[in-house]
């Protein structure tokens, strides 16, 4: 079954701390993408700049027990989890006190139950063994697998919901629906929709339009906890890339980037709450600006590999 | 007692002494019980942890890696060798990278069972041997089946390794005997090596797995009986990473089933050239299958794969010149 939120014209007003931990990602991609800039970061990265909503909307949706299932964009989903930018940013940077030594960087991270790598799709099948584990060991445990739309087109996707379906695991797929994959929209990589995909397999939709956390969570809420008893779901939440790719490779036209800069949750949530916003947004910079400073100074991480 | 029912014995022990063992794969439950019905009677003793699956080898080996990741343990059966490359994103990129890749030890414990091999006339998307393929994959360890070593004790080797492992299954094997060898050879056993040998000094060491381990003892007998050539099989059950003490000789042979071209012996050849280079009086050689396909037609299939008269002929020519 499909479901829509509407979006509301004028955001109805988020909670404090919902809006921090948002400002706090934001905050942390930007620095990303000015550490990248001046060429303090190895490698590549790629930020999750306009759908920050989406992890802090699931975050008391789960709980410690669950496992989360992230992919190559993943700050967002580690932050909205761990509020632990120091670890991430080390993590990043190659420095000491990094969550897995450096050796994982951006997109290979693992913490508690907390696990992102960064082929697309392979994750699906994993998440179903961890939710058959949990359906034995834990009753009442989840595994929660964040996606983009582009990855829709991986075979594991379907060989791991076919399972998750047949067996009745508790698997709760969420995806980040942000209408482009690396270079390539949606219109030019996936045939019929997501809502489609979930019903041939016999798996509940549920289609998240805006950012209106606590329509979203009462929404959700039952579903996720049909999920936690065998009924499987995929959660599709529509957003958007604001950003690069990954650092400065966004080939979209000024009009599709005007799109995605109005579609902003953070351009349509400041038109209406200013003043909350600006006080907010200054505290997360900062913390994001003394994180940055500290871990710089840091001596780099070291790994012994076996 | 055939291979076949060791290995399925050793299954029966494991899913009896251990809760958190699931097995899974297709076609596994009974009465079918597999497709070489190696998990013949399991599914009825344990039916809540002997799991037949879609056709679907890549979600198979992912659940797997998610059981393992929760601190289960978990066998997979793949229905032919072959298709383990449709389970090869999720061995190399994330089982065996889960590893070590998230900065501090994961231990993973799972095996993913491939019976592989030619002989039977199944064709070329049946008959292969993938070893190769799988080699010099950091944090995937390779074993091979073999008639010298206990299933059992190699499954609870791999099992308590902490890293993910193939476990190669030459179905030309499932309906030999174990532990049998013709006098005058005798066999022993040495960590995880098994050296079949006769008392005399060896003009030369053949390393082979499990799978061509017969074919090499036919050969080993017609080059004694016919050439006076002594030689010392040595079969590891772990083919990657490659360990084993070779015995003095000035000759070493690699033999296994695979088609030339990047193979394990080519690997085997550059570990015994690095640490005894100069006690040898040659190169290593190497004895494998064509660089082909593996044809249906029993006649041209025989003129692919390694054969005993196939060793027996390269070992004289290298020795006798
Ligand atoms: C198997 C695989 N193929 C290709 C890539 C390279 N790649 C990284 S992200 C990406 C696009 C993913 O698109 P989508 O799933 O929509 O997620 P988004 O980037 O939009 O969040 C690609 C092609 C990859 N990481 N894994």
């Amino acid at each position: 079954m499909t479901s829509v939120l509407d979006r509301a014209a004028a955001p109805s007003r988020l909670d404090d701390a919902d809006l921090s931990l948002m400002l706090l990602i934001r905050a942390f991609e930007l620095k990303l993408l000015d550490l990248y800039g001046r060429g303090l970061l190895n490698g590549t990265t790629h930020t999750c700049l306009g759908q920050e909503h989406v992890p802090v909307a699931m975050g008391p949706l789960l709980g410690p027990a669950d496992h989360v299932f992230s992919n190559h964009r993943g700050h967002g989903h580690y932050l909205a989890r761990f509020q632990d930018p120091e670890g991430l940013l080390a993590e990043i940077m190659g420095r000491e006190g990094a969550v897995c030594g450096g050796v994982g960087g951006s997109q290979h991270i693992r913490r508690d139950r907390y696990l992102s790598t960064g082929v697309q799709g392979e994750s699906l099948p994993v998440a179903a063994g961890v939710a058959l584990h949990l359906k034995r060991a834990e009753p009442g445990g989840l595994a929660c697998v964040y996606i983009g739309d582009g990855t829709f087109g991986e075979g594991a996707v379907y060989e791991a919901l076919n399972i998750i379906a047949l067996w009745r695991l508790p698997v709760l797929v969420v995806v980040e629906n942000n209408g482009i994959a690396q270079s390539t929209p949606r219109g030019t990589h996936m045939a019929g929709t997501i809502g489609g995909r979930a019903a041939a397999f016999g798996i509940g939709h549920a289609l998240v339009e805006g950012f209106d956390l606590a329509a979203i969570r009462g929404r959700l809420g039952p579903l996720v906890a049909r999920v936690r008893q065998g009924t499987p779901l995929v959660a599709e939440f529509v957003t958007h890339r604001l950003g690069p790719h990954s650092k400065g490779d966004d080939t979209r036209t000024a009009r599709e980037l005007q799109e995605a800069r109005e579609g902003d949750w953070l351009g349509r949530y400041r038109a209406a709450h200013r003043d909350q916003v600006d006080r907010l947004e200054h505290e997360a910079r900062a913390w994001v600006d003394a994180v940055a400073e500290e871990v710089a100074a840091r001596p780099p991480s070291r790994w012994t590999s076996s | 007692m055939r291979v076949a029912e060791d290995l399925n014995a050793a299954l029966h022990r494991l899913m009896d002494h251990d809760p958190g063992l699931y097995v899974l794969g297709e076609d596994v439950l009974d009465p079918y019980g597999g497709a070489f019905k190696i998990t013949r009677g399991l599914s009825t003793r344990f039916p809540d942890r002997v799991l037949t699956t879609p056709i679907s080898e890549s979600a198979i080996t992912g659940v797997a890696a998610g059981l393992a990741l929760s601190g289960d343990r978990a066998i997979v059966e793949i229905m032919f060798g072959d298709f383990a490359a449709l389970a090869f994103d999720q061995l190399m990129n994330f089982a065996a990278k889960s590893v070590s890749m998230y900065g501090t030890r994961v231990p993973m414990r799972m095996v993913v069972r491939c019976p592989v091999g030619g002989g039977r006339g199944y064709g070329p998307t049946h008959s292969q041997s993938p070893q190769k393929h799988f080699v010099g994959i950091p944090g995937l360890a390779l074993y091979e089946v073999s008639p010298f070593h206990d299933n059992l004790a190699v499954f609870e080797e791999m099992l308590w390794r902490g890293e993910p492992c193939v476990l190669f299954e030459d179905k030309v094997l499932y309906t030999r005997p174990m532990h049998a060898v013709e006098p005058p050879f005798s066999v022993e056993r040495a960590g995880g090596v098994a050296r079949v040998f006769l008392d005399d000094q060896p003009d030369c060491v053949i390393v082979a797995p499990g799978g061509v381990a017969h074919r090499v003892l036919a050969a080993m007998r017609s080059l004694l009986l016919e050439e006076e050539i002594v030689a010392t099989l040595l079969v590891p059950s772990r083919l990657y990473p490659f360990d084993a003490d070779i015995p003095a000789a000035r000759r070493v042979f690699v033999v296994e089933e695979s088609t030339g071209g990047g193979t394990w012996g080519a690997e085997v050849a550059h570990l015994v050239h690095q640490r005894h280079w100069d006690r040898l009086d040659g190169p290593v050689t190497l004895i494998h299958s064509a660089d082909s396909v593996i044809p249906t037609a029993a006649h041209l299939e025989r003129e692919v794969l390694v054969d005993a008269a196939a060793i027996h002929r390269v070992i004289r020519k290298v020795i006798r010149g």
